[in-house]
């Protein structure tokens, strides 16, 4: 798979919670290859392999399709673009931040501030009502692009490092997908003695919705949800975070399943694959919490890769963290 | 006109690193008529323009080429840099953004600790430098420093656009719209001999227009900049320091200057003479190489003719086509108008 490529085509398109249909119809065009039927059931993307019968496991992986970002909820006197914040944000990186506005046309805009010349020391963080977004246009015009509940999305493009990382906005949980995307490749005429359902979920952001629902559809026997957990940057407490290169990695809670902890690291080891323990004393805050909860239970697992600066325009990922992380899904649907 | 301010936003160059922006102009005066020029010890662009005839008295016209950035302070273990900024940068404005980092243009982000891991204190605590790092994916402190070693600038990821009904996004504006704005004039056939100035060091202190305002010694001095608007979502009129598509900002005053108020009334009156809207700043603010220009020597008569941009130093500058078009008409006049007082003390 040409890494990418693929995360190119992900994270070129805006998929704020709710506000996901975009970056569906794309990843149900890349499902479509591997998948023997895919579809879009109440905004969830879902593909199916093989025939299920009661004999082989029923496997669910799991990726979120949305992204943080804001909603539109009013336009000013003076033609500023007022906002509500979908997920988790980091005001302080606010000011002068560059925006895409989702209307009936996408325009760009910067949220506002004041600069250096004319602070008078008061400065504060802002809070979300604060924020006022510019767009060089006057209110009329705005008016008839813009209203009340479209999406307002970083506008940070893909962009490649040293070493194969990679850093743009929504790769929390585009490279999630892209990881589900290389192992349905790999799985491609094999023999598998599981059938496999995709998810790529909507709504994780603001609570794990469209995971809920599109658990509750496939009924699956065993979840994996592959999403992002924090890589270790400059200055962050090590016991918090993983290593980035060191490999996906693999969920220990009370909230998963043991087995599949145990199943996971098996694989990972007799694979060589680079892996990583992330021991969870509660939930995980992926959508796995649901997963395990749905139905009459699930046995759930988390395959995250490290990322760094989660939740800024700036994500940060290396791509063999990545490959490691396709490889030991594929090798876990291949046992 | 246009088009030099597109390629000049695109170019990087901070202050003490100018020489990607030098060169740019000097490729274009290569194919201009009737202009000279030298370059100081500084950095410093001096041009002579060759008017139709010689001016009664010596006029300098400048714009700085340095816009505000990082610079690499420090490489730690990890891979990651410590920067520090390089003119006026507010954190808020760096964190969280991609970056261009050295000659090379390698990319880079400031990263910060997630949103997450911060405790309710921290999340209301106004960043500030040293308080996150660059990252350009290195893995040590060797693989870095072959990339970036301390010395290097970092700048915002270029980034010029059109933006809304009549405006451009980008960063280095300031004063990038200045360069543009005097190349311009030069390229033009002018009535006038006078001297172009291309500057640099404005954002660390008003380096370079020292020494280019001692070489030329001139009677008068026009300054172009761009200037902080705060016509912002809930400013009052008086806050608003000065508003985009209400044309040419001449101050009266900033931090750095009292202008000449002789010059400011002429600047207004051509302005009305032309049906050019002008405006003045509602308030005293900023500063510009101003004031280093009118103390030098024994004096120079100053004006300094702004465009008004919103969110000055960060990479989301905002200005409107319509001000600009208004200064490149209004410029060529001024010019004219100022060389043609037939003493340096005569109005």
């Amino acid at each position: 798979m040409d890494w990418i490529k693929t995360l190119k085509l992900l994270t070129a398109l805006a998929g704020v919670s709710g506000r996901e249909t975009t970056v569906a119809e794309m990843a149900k065009k890349l499902l479509e290859s591997t998948c023997d039927q895919v579809e879009i059931y109440q905004g969830n993307v879902c593909g199916y392999i093989g025939h299920r019968t009661s004999s082989k496991p029923h496997i669910l992986l799991d990726a979120h399709l949305d992204q943080v970002g804001f909603f539109v909820t009013a336009i000013t006197e003076n033609g500023f673009v007022r906002v509500g914040n979908i997920g988790g944000l980091d005001y302080r990186l606010m000011p002068a931040q560059r925006v895409i506005l989702h209307g009936k046309e996408e325009i760009s805009g910067v949220i506002s501030c004041v600069p250096p010349h004319l602070q008078d020391g008061k400065e504060h963080v802002p809070s979300v009502t604060e924020l006022a977004i510019d767009t060089g246009y006057p209110k009329e015009m705005l008016e008839k692009i813009l209203s009340p509940g479209d999406a307002v999305s970083f506008d940070m493009p893909l962009q490649r490092l040293e070493n194969g990382c990679v850093t743009g906005a929504s790769l929390d949980d585009r490279c999630g997908m892209a990881a589900i995307l290389y192992a349905l490749e790999q799985l491609q005429g094999q023999d598998l003695s599981c059938t496999i359902s995709v998810l790529f979920s909507t709504q994780e952001e603001v609570g794990e919705r469209g995971a809920m629902i599109g658990a509750y559809r496939v009924n699956p026997d065993i979840a994996l949800a592959v999403d992002v957990t924090f890589a270790k940057g400059h200055g962050d407490d090590p016991t918090k975070c993983g290593k980035l290169g060191g490999g996906p990695m693999i969920g220990i809670s009370p909230s998963l399943s043991p087995e599949i902890s145990r199943d996971l690291i098996a694989t990972a080891k007799k694979n060589r694959i680079p892996w990583q323990p992330e021991v969870m004393s509660g939930m995980t805050g992926t959508n796995a919490d649901r997963f395990s909860v749905t139905r009459e239970g699930v046995l759930t697992g988390t395959v995250s890769i490290p990322l760094r600066y989660m939740h800024t325009p700036s994500e940060l990922i290396q791509i063999s963290d990545l490959e490691a992380t396709g490889k030991l899904l594929t090798a876990y649907l291949l046992q | 006109m246009l088009k030099h301010l597109q390629e000049l936003c695109n170019l990087c160059g901070c202050s003490g690193d100018e020489s990607e922006i030098r060169q740019y102009i000097i490729r274009i005066l290569e194919r201009t008529n009737g202009v000279s020029w030298e370059i100081d010890p500084l950095g410093n662009l001096l041009v002579q323009k060759r008017g139709a005839s010689r001016a009664p008295h010596r006029l300098m016209v400048s714009a700085h080429m340095d816009e505000v950035g990082l610079i690499v302070t420090h490489i730690f273990s990890d891979g990651t840099l410590s920067v520090a900024a390089v003119g006026g940068v507010d954190a808020s404005v760096v964190i969280g953004r991609q970056v261009l980092v050295g000659k090379n243009h390698i990319p880079g982000v400031i990263g910060v600790k997630p949103v997450h891991l911060l405790t309710d204190e921290e999340k209301k605590m106004i960043p500030e430098f040293g308080g996150f790092v660059l990252d350009i994916g290195a893995e040590n402190r060797e693989q870095a420093e072959e990339i970036a070693p301390p010395g290097t600038y970092v700048y915002f990821m270029s980034n010029f656009r059109q933006f809304g009904k009549e405006c451009i996004c980008s960063k280095a504006i300031d004063d990038r719209v200045g360069c543009a704005l005097l190349l311009y004039l030069l390229e033009q056939e002018t009535p006038y001999d006078f001297t172009g100035a291309f500057l640099v060091q404005e954002e660390i202190g008003l380096r370079g227009a020292k020494t280019a305002a001692y070489t030329i010694a001139p009677d008068f001095a026009l300054v172009l900049e761009a200037t902080t608007a705060a016509d912002l979502v809930d400013a009052k009129e008086d806050e608003k320091v000065c508003t985009l598509g209400k044309g040419p900002v001449i101050s009266f005053m900033d931090h750095s200057t009292i202008y000449d108020s002789a010059l400011v009334q002429m600047a207004f009156s051509i302005g009305k003479v032309h049906d050019i809207p002008c405006q003045t700043k509602s308030r005293i603010a900023g500063g510009n190489d101003s004031g280093a220009i009118h103390l030098s020597r024994g004096g120079v008569r100053t004006l300094s003719v702004s465009l008004p941009c919103r969110y000055l130093h960060s990479p989301a500058s905002v200005a409107n086509l319509a001000d600009i078009d208004a200064l490149s008409k209004f410029l060529p006049l001024l010019v004219t108008q100022m060389l043609q007082i037939p003493h340096k003390d005569s109005i």
